[in-house]
């Protein structure tokens, strides 16, 4: 398998106290990473060393083969798209002309996006199904249109991977699930995703891979249902956890991960 | 209303308010007399000689003045905008304003000639923004924040700096001059202020407008704009180096206007909407035809002219509220 994205032993220090340490892992061609940890567990700025908007003190990010510190933001964007989490820009910007600035690093310095722009962008939107927002106003939309339309705006810059930083996480528990099974069709269609996010069962749900994190250490990479177990979500998140596979009428057989806090654990948090 | 019409509207806008700046004023001049003035000066032909130099001399200079002024403090005021991911900024945000008008200030204290009080205008609105940009860069604090923090702690400076020399100016002659200044006038442009603000305002104007598209991408934010193949911190340099360019030339030679940086481009965005690369020439045309209509207002609303940064404002004001409560649309 051709590796896309390689995270070698990758530490990050701020103000002396270190916040990564020695992080590695790797996202093969059309794997969807997950990217697990509580609150703190160093996700946020892990994705930062990823994207280049941070610089790790060791170590390297590599994509492609080539570092990632070392590329422009425009070659780096043409292969590498990034979803932020939906919110909204101080202005009205129409779905259409959000998604068209996925072509901004496909364009030679100065140009305006033409004709053949539109047309990707509106395949963008087609992939998703969303191709009624194309004339909405982006920031009426709800959280979860939001977030598709910043989907499409990856897929416009054709990227080789997408990282996402926990999309789903402002959004009501019907959209979450819209969202996700976007994603993961995405992946099946041989886009390579990086996903951070806090919640194990959407990693059981679509990740082909899962990393787990706490305090800016790697506890362990695998599969998700070797990786996601009782013992390392007590590790984890400090509580007790059940596990159950489950069959879904697509004949897809997943695990879930449902939470049965001890009273004492209540008293503890309280 | 249909977008070809609307076209049409903005194309039409500038030019009946330019050929109608013409004819009005102290010195009435008509259509006809001045289509046959206009016709006479470049293909020759016998002239009445005053009409000539009224629409030469002075008419002329005051009416690309206005317009050029109108339209370098809009669309500074968008690019702006669109940079600090704020609809309430202006273009004297990072200083400019402040500087340069401290700089007229000094110059006319010190009992300078005309020219080099603009030349000092200029010089001090450039160095306050520098000045500023060294802030924010010395700080290493978030960009957008650290700007805004360097900008106001450089217009207090300077303001503090104006107020000392109005304080010991000779309250005979220096003082109402430094005062009237600051207030703002077209009254005394001349041809040659206009070849002096031609250069800055072409270099401002062409590269506010090569960068238009990406100035979307800018106001999405540091991190997303970098991560859409942005090199932002070159782009907010070549902004704000615009900006400062057009908004320190129109101060130099018309003083402190308020107001138009802050309003037309949210009036623009009323009309044709946020995307940078429409919005920007609509600014530039509503700047332009904006500032001549008020500056006619100005020139010829009583025997005595009114500063036009009073008039901007206070007509600047209530249309803002008007725009405020029926496009709430444009701001959230």
């Amino acid at each position: 398998m051709e590796v896309v994205l390689e995270v070698e032993s990758v530490s990050y220090c701020y103000d002396q106290s270190r916040i990564l340490h020695e992080i590695s892992f790797m996202v093969e061609a059309g794997e969807l990473v997950c990217v697990l940890g509580p609150n703190g567990c160093g996700k946020t700025t892990l994705l930062k060393n990823i994207l280049g908007l941070l610089t790790p003190s060791s170590g390297f990010v590599r994509i492609d083969g080539k570092d990632v510190q070392k590329l422009s933001p425009k070659k780096l964007a043409q292969v590498m798209g990034y979803i932020p989490q939906a919110h909204n820009p101080p202005f009205p910007f129409k779905v259409f002309d959000v998604v068209l600035m996925g072509r901004t690093a496909h364009l030679s310095s100065l140009a305006l996006p033409n004709k053949k722009d539109e047309e990707i962008a509106y395949e963008s939107l087609a992939k998703l199904n969303i191709t009624h927002l194309k004339d909405k106003i982006y920031t009426k939309l709800s959280g979860g249109e939001r977030q598709l339309v910043l989907i499409a705006r990856a897929l416009a810059q054709q990227p080789k991977i997408l990282i996402m930083d926990e999309p789903t996480i402002s959004l009501d528990f019907g959209k979450q699930n819209v969202v996700l099974e976007h994603v993961r069709l995405l992946s099946q269609k041989g886009i390579s995703i990086l996903m951070v996010t806090h919640d194990p069962g959407h990693a059981l749900f679509c990740a082909d891979k899962v990393v787990t994190l706490k305090k800016g250490r790697l506890l362990k990479i695998g599969l998700p249902q070797d990786v996601i177990s009782e013992d390392s979500m007590r590790d984890m998140y400090d509580t007790e956890v059940r596990i159950a596979k489950l069959k879904l009428p697509d004949e897809r057989t997943i695990c879930v991960c449902v939470p049965v806090p001890r009273a004492s654990e209540i008293c503890m948090s309280a | 209303m249909h977008s070809s019409l609307k076209n049409l509207i903005l194309i039409l806008l500038p030019v009946t308010a330019f050929l109608f700046s013409f004819a009005i004023g102290r010195y009435a001049v008509s259509i006809p007399q001045l289509m046959s003035t206009l016709y006479g000066h470049y293909f020759g032909g016998v002239m009445e000689t005053n009409l000539e130099t009224v629409v030469f001399n002075i008419r002329l200079p005051r009416i690309f003045a206005a317009m050029l002024v109108g339209a370098a403090l809009s669309t500074a005021g968008a690019a702006y905008q669109g940079m600090f991911k704020n609809p309430l900024v202006s273009p004297d945000i990072l200083g400019a304003s402040a500087g340069a008008g401290f700089g007229a200030c000094l110059a006319i204290y010190l009992s300078q000639s005309g020219l080099i009080i603009q030349i000092s205008a200029f010089l001090f609105g450039l160095a306050a923004v520098f000045l500023a940009y060294l802030i924010n860069v010395k700080l290493d604090y978030d960009p957008i924040l650290g700007l805004v923090l360097g900008g106001i702690l450089i217009s207090t400076l300077f303001s503090s700096g104006t107020g000392v020399l109005k304080y010991f100016a000779d309250a005979n002659d220096k003082l109402p001059a430094i005062t009237f200044w600051l207030m703002g006038s077209l009254s005394s442009v001349d041809k040659r202020d206009l070849l002096m603000v031609l250069i800055p305002m072409s270099i401002g104007f062409t590269s506010l407008f090569l960068v238009r598209w990406r100035l979307n991408v800018l106001a999405f934010g540091e991190e997303e704009a970098r991560s859409l193949g942005i090199n932002t911190k070159r782009l907010r340099l070549i902004v704000i180096i615009s900006s400062t360019l057009v908004t320190a030339a129109s101060v130099s030679i018309c003083g402190m206007v308020g107001w138009i940086g802050l309003v037309i481009p949210h009036l623009a965005r009323a009309i044709v909407g946020p995307n940078y690369s429409i919005l920007m020439p609509v600014t530039f045309i509503i700047g332009a035809t904006y500032l001549l209509l008020i500056d006619d207002v100005a020139r010829c609303l009583g025997s005595v002219e009114v500063p036009l940064g009073i008039l901007t404002s206070l007509i600047g004001v209530p249309f803002f509220i008007f725009i405020f409560k029926k496009n709430v649309r444009g701001w959230k």
